[in-house]
């Protein structure tokens, strides 16, 4: 009894150590943002709705996986004029493609609790290879992702006619995430 | 000889007038205008203009303290009425960029000269506080807009009517 009670312990500790795989985002707690240039003026915004379907274990990197929907139409520049601009044919033309996507195909360690996931972002039916760095820090079986990007966002034709003036609105758009991330089933 | 105000005064008195005359008609413009980059860029220069207009009236309040002004030609209740019209034009010139400049922190789209040189925001975001801001600034303006037009109007009853020196005492000429 003694000796089933500590290998349960022991199993405990084991998965919670080294097999915990993070799996289940926190929506309410977990955020998406953006930061880009207007004349020079520094803004920011976020996207309200998003899914992410991942799994992410630092000590199998080789099945990490991450897919990201984000609902384009819940977006937040911070003013209406700009949210119903945005959500028109010239940037995302959300009725055509309500969606964005991200799409990782590989995870690698750079060393601490950094890391870097590759993948493909598609946004208004274009697909483009990107990297993000990000930050993993496990707490129980809650872990904290942080990362960073940059997109151009005339390689997706966000912006186009008028706005592809990117002296007015900057081609560079800062993508932030900040996802809190619940550990899933112990695997076995 | 006409007593006339200094070089100085009068370079600041003509160029925040020509920069006035250009940010009030650019303002109600571009609020005009349907969202786009041409409108980004009119309320950006529009700021600028008050950034710099701000940064003159400071200047000049500060000349004004060290000289004396040459006196006004004027009955008394005109000299009193002249003052009060100077002294709430100097308080809107200031009152004036000032809103802007709160409207743009409440707004969320902080001040950046030439795009280059960040404000610091006076309050944080709030839509609200943008919104009354906003009213603020459109109704001291209405209100500059009024004085304005009873200083340039007095100027010329001065220079036409009475035919005295009241405005070549702000003219190098």
């Amino acid at each position: 009894m003694k000796k089933l009670f500590y290998t349960l312990c022991l199993l405990g500790l084991t998965s919670a150590t080294y097999a915990t795989e993070f799996t289940q985002i926190v929506p309410a707690k977990s955020s998406l943002t953006f930061g880009y240039k207007q004349m020079g003026v520094p803004m920011d915004g976020k996207f309200g709705q998003f899914t992410a379907q991942m799994r992410f274990d630092p000590a199998q990197l080789t099945t990490a996986q991450a897919r990201i929907d984000v609902n384009l139409a819940s977006i937040d520049t911070g003013s209406s004029e700009a949210n119903e601009e945005v959500s028109g044919k010239l940037w995302f033309n959300t009725r055509a493609f309500p969606n964005g996507q991200f799409v990782s195909s590989s995870v690698k360690a750079l060393g601490g609790n950094r890391y870097q996931t590759f993948g493909t972002l598609t946004l208004k039916g274009k697909a483009v290879p990107v990297s993000a760095i990000f930050t993993f820090k496990p707490d129980g079986a809650t872990a904290i992702f942080d990362g960073t990007f940059v997109l151009k966002r005339l390689d997706y034709g966000i912006g186009e006619g008028i706005w592809t003036d990117i002296s007015t609105v900057a081609n560079e758009i800062q993508i932030g995430f900040h996802f809190i991330v619940n550990a899933g089933a112990v695997k076995k | 000889m006409i007593a006339r105000y200094t070089y100085p005064a009068m370079a600041l008195h003509w160029l925040m007038a020509l920069l006035i005359f250009i940010a009030f008609p650019l303002g109600l413009y571009a609020h005009e205008l349907p969202f786009s980059p041409l409108k980004l860029q009119l309320i950006s220069y529009h700021k600028w203009l008050g950034v710099t207009i701000l940064g003159l009236l400071l200047v000049r309040i500060i000349w004004r303290l060290t000289q004396t002004p040459p006196a006004l030609l004027a009955t008394n209740w005109q000299r009193h009425a002249a003052h009060a019209v100077h002294g709430l034009i100097y308080a809107l010139l200031l009152a004036i960029p000032l809103s802007g400049w709160l409207m743009s922190s409440a707004k969320g789209i902080p001040v950046v000269y030439f795009g280059l040189w960040q404000l610091p925001d006076l309050v944080s975001k709030n839509k609200e506080l943008g919104d009354l801001f906003k009213e603020l600034h459109e109704g001291l303006n209405t209100g500059l807009l009024a004085l304005v037009v009873l200083h340039i109007a007095a100027a010329l009853k001065h220079h036409l009517i009475d035919k005295d020196n009241t405005l070549r005492r702000m003219l190098p000429f």
